[in-house]
């Protein structure tokens, strides 16, 4: 390939945008509810894809026990992490792959960089992939003097609109069609290729700009990266499973391939792959089958990608291995159907949880991913397990058997544990819950209590429903929306003891 | 058969007819119910809210409060689930290491308790208890009393068997209304954003009642349909079962 006959590659001026600076959850969602636009596109999105993803489900008789297979083998991964790993590191090199390992983001992506460099490559064609925009790969090769194409779809438009995923499948589910029509009339020609004239937001249209912006940089890129669905440890095979060819085309074209891979996406062995691919298909995308499932196995002499690279990204997978109830995060295999099943998400949207993980399984992988077993984190973090009404649709669609809500429980614990150890003198919250329990201890006290509920009850609500009492902030939230009952007159334990348990009513 | 009621922390301050209406029901099919007078509260506010270590206590007391009983009625899915699937949890805290004979007095009791439509269908083998109710009713399956007890179509087999009533569908009926104990505080316009398109449904439904078999979540949508003037009700299905038409 001559550099002298290739276009000038059009360089983003632009920073990557990250989502760094997202404030605490319950702050972003407000923002977030009050955009009509959005909460419409996500509520038609997620009802749609959830009325699929239960139809194909009920389809298989065996789904309980698929469900219980996934979550079996990835707990055995888990169990045997170490061995695995150099089991899939002496594999792929055996098969002409270079393993590397990275302890964190920085080191994953100055690996990248590097390779870049040495393969003299200053465009990255991109697989969509979770665990790169976990270490936003893109800025840091961008700083580097490198443009990341996102090839996928969904990435595509995300990235051409200057804009952060909102989903872990479909990361642009937050935008409309005429949406996506407006960033691809105004964004494409900066960067390559522009969109046809008089390109309407007919989505066969849409399709089509997208092939001819994308095609000629999948003609002229010489690096790819990509993430992986699953590596199989025994035949050092990685995997990639799409919907659409796009990762298929950077998986084979380019000279070279970087794999990013979290350590936790192993299988030992190539039959294990039967239950994970009938497991996510059905409940990601609503597919019996998987359109597109790429698998290589280090690199084959004339045919594909030359030189193949397998990095191993911990960054806090192995703090999150050390915790027992929070591991189970780690089985996760992203394929979103928590997302589309959360009462909270379909409002909220992703971007609110400020991660590239978002919905319910980010609000437990994203704290622990952070270091939360480790040490205290940022407030932003800290909200993340509060993000929920702990209704449990989560854990019923996990293709494997993640409880959520268990451990957004446990987090709790540890987000309070640490706030208490951080301060001298418990906070206002810590007050109230402590006089709470104490109460709770006796009876007696707790009668007391509720006597003077009961009288206060009495003076702020003469007719039963109290409009507001004063009181903090949590108080307020309640009655900003909502009346409360007043507490009762005459409490059950005290018509109890009145009446010896209504007698006189025995009918 | 010894029966024990332990009738939830809110409703023994909030909402007594609640417990009123579970004694008088369970009376009324011949079982007498004893109020154990040391009952507090099962602690599932404190845990869900990550104040794990404080509910030992209340763990402990449940367990010793409640023993020995035949079965333990409580007319809430959340409270009921709390200590069947989550009290075992508690007992085996690091910090409750201290009691080491919790573990065993916590398995001991779980087992009976039951929630009301649990014990209504399965332990007493009744489903037509006998209550008139001649109005409109809509049912909402509450998360927990569905997804981690399973209690499946029980309160609905309980409701159609009442004389005169009218049971409607709700459309999405087992999303979450929002509720969520501290969530509705912590996260207050996410939780009244998801229960104002359950008032919707429910107001759209045209039920004069509301029901479900937890008063924390009618609490949360009660409050809500209170705050916008509507005239839909909401009513514990315990109230509902515990009617002979003649109250209301």
């Amino acid at each position: 390939m001559t550099a002298t006959n290739e276009p000038p590659v059009a360089r983003r001026d632009r920073p990557e945008p990250t989502f760094r600076g997202t404030p605490p959850f319950p702050d972003a969602a407000r923002a977030a509810l009050a955009d009509r636009q959005l909460r419409a596109n996500l509520g038609r999105a997620t009802t749609t894809i959830r009325t699929k993803r239960a139809a194909v489900v009920a389809e298989r008789a065996d789904w309980e026990e698929l469900r219980l297979a996934g979550a079996a083998i990835k707990d055995a991964v888990l169990h045997d992490l170490p061995a695995l790993l150099e089991r899939l590191e002496r594999a792929v090199t055996t098969a002409g792959g270079v393993v590397h390992w990275a302890r964190d983001a920085a080191e994953a992506n100055a690996i990248v960089a590097g390779i870049a460099h040495a393969a003299g490559a200053t465009e990255i064609v991109k697989v969509k992939s979770m665990a790169t925009q976990e270490i936003e790969l893109n800025e840091a090769l961008r700083l580097e003097g490198i443009d990341v194409w996102e090839t996928d779809l969904a990435e595509m438009i995300v990235q051409l609109g200057h804009d952060l995923p909102s989903h872990i499948l479909v990361p642009a589910i937050h935008r409309n069609r005429s949406e996506i029509r407006d960033i691809f009339i105004d964004e494409m020609g900066q960067v390559g290729r522009p969109a046809p004239a008089g390109l309407t937001d007919a989505p066969p249209e849409l399709a089509e700009a997208a092939r001819l912006h994308l095609r000629e940089k999948f003609l002229r890129a010489r690096v790819a990266v990509s993430g992986a669905n699953f590596a199989v440890a025994e035949t050092g095979t990685v995997v990639v499973v799409e919907s659409e060819g796009n990762g298929r085309m950077c998986l084979t074209l380019p000279e070279t391939l970087i794999t990013v891979m979290g350590i936790e996406k192993l299988v030992p062995t190539w039959r294990d792959l039967e239950v994970f691919l009938q497991l996510l298909p059905r409940s990601a995308t609503a597919e019996r089958m998987n359109p597109y499932t790429s698998m290589w196995t280090g690199v084959t002499p004339g045919d594909g990608p030359q030189a193949f690279h397998l990095i191993l990204l911990d960054n806090g997978r192995t703090d999150t291995l050390s915790d027992p109830t929070g591991r189970q995060a780690l089985r996760c295999i992203r394929c979103s159907a928590c997302l589309n099943v959360c009462p909270v998400y379909e409002r909220t949207g992703g971007r609110a949880y400020g991660s590239v993980y978002p919905g319910p399984i980010g609000a437990i992988l994203t704290p622990q991913l952070r270091g939360i077993a480790k040490h205290p984190v940022d407030k932003q973090t800290a909200s993340l397990p509060f993000a929920s009404s702990l209704c449990g649709a989560c854990f019923d669609v996990c293709p494997v058997r993640i409880d959520i809500p268990e451990v957004l429980v446990h987090l709790r614990g540890q987000v309070v544990r640490q706030s208490e150890a951080g301060h001298r003198l418990p906070g206002r919250e810590a007050v109230a819950f402590g006089t709470a329990a104490w109460t709770f201890r006796s009876p007696r006290r707790l009668g007391l209590a509720e006597r003077a509920a009961g009288i206060g009850g009495r003076i702020l609500g003469p007719r039963g429903m109290l409009r507001r009492i004063p009181g903090p902030g949590p108080i307020r939230g309640w009655f900003r929306a909502r009346d409360l009952r007043a507490p009762a007159r005459e409490s059950f334990r005290a018509w109890w003891r009145r009446t010896g348990g209504g007698e006189g009513d025995r009918r | 058969m010894r029966i024990a009621l332990f009738v939830a922390c809110y409703n023994d301050a909030l909402f007594p007819e609640v417990g009123q209406a579970v004694v008088r029901l369970l009376r009324r099919l011949g079982h007498d119910v004893e109020f154990p007078a040391e009952q507090t509260c099962c602690g599932q506010m404190h845990f869900n809210s990550g104040y794990q270590d404080a509910c030992i206590p209340l763990v402990g007391r449940f367990a010793d409060v409640f023993a020995g009983f035949d079965a333990v009625v409580t007319p809430s899915g959340s409270c009921a689930s709390m200590v069947r699937r989550y009290h075992p949890v508690v007992a085996a805290l690091d910090a409750a290491r201290a009691d080491p004979t919790l573990p065993e007095r916590v398995d001991a009791v779980g087992p009976h308790v039951y929630e009301l439509s649990e014990l209504l269908v399965d332990v007493l083998g009744v489903v037509d208890v006998g209550a008139r109710f001649p109005h409109t009713v809509a049912f909402h399956p509450t998360c927990h009393s569905t997804r981690l007890l399973g209690v499946g179509d029980r309160p609905t087999r309980l409701l159609a068997a009442v004389d005169g009533v009218t049971v409607i569908d709700l459309p999405r009926s087992a999303s979450c209304c929002g509720f969520g104990g501290t969530f509705a505080v912590k996260n207050a316009d996410t939780s009244v954003a998801m229960g104002l398109d359950k008032v919707d449904d429910v107001v759209a439904s045209g039920a004069e009642v509301l029901t479900a078999g937890d008063t924390s979540c009618l609490m949360h949508i009660g409050g809500l349909l209170s705050r916008g003037r509507s005239p839909v009700r909401v009513m514990h299905l315990a109230e509902i079962l515990a009617s002979t038409g003649v109250e209301t």
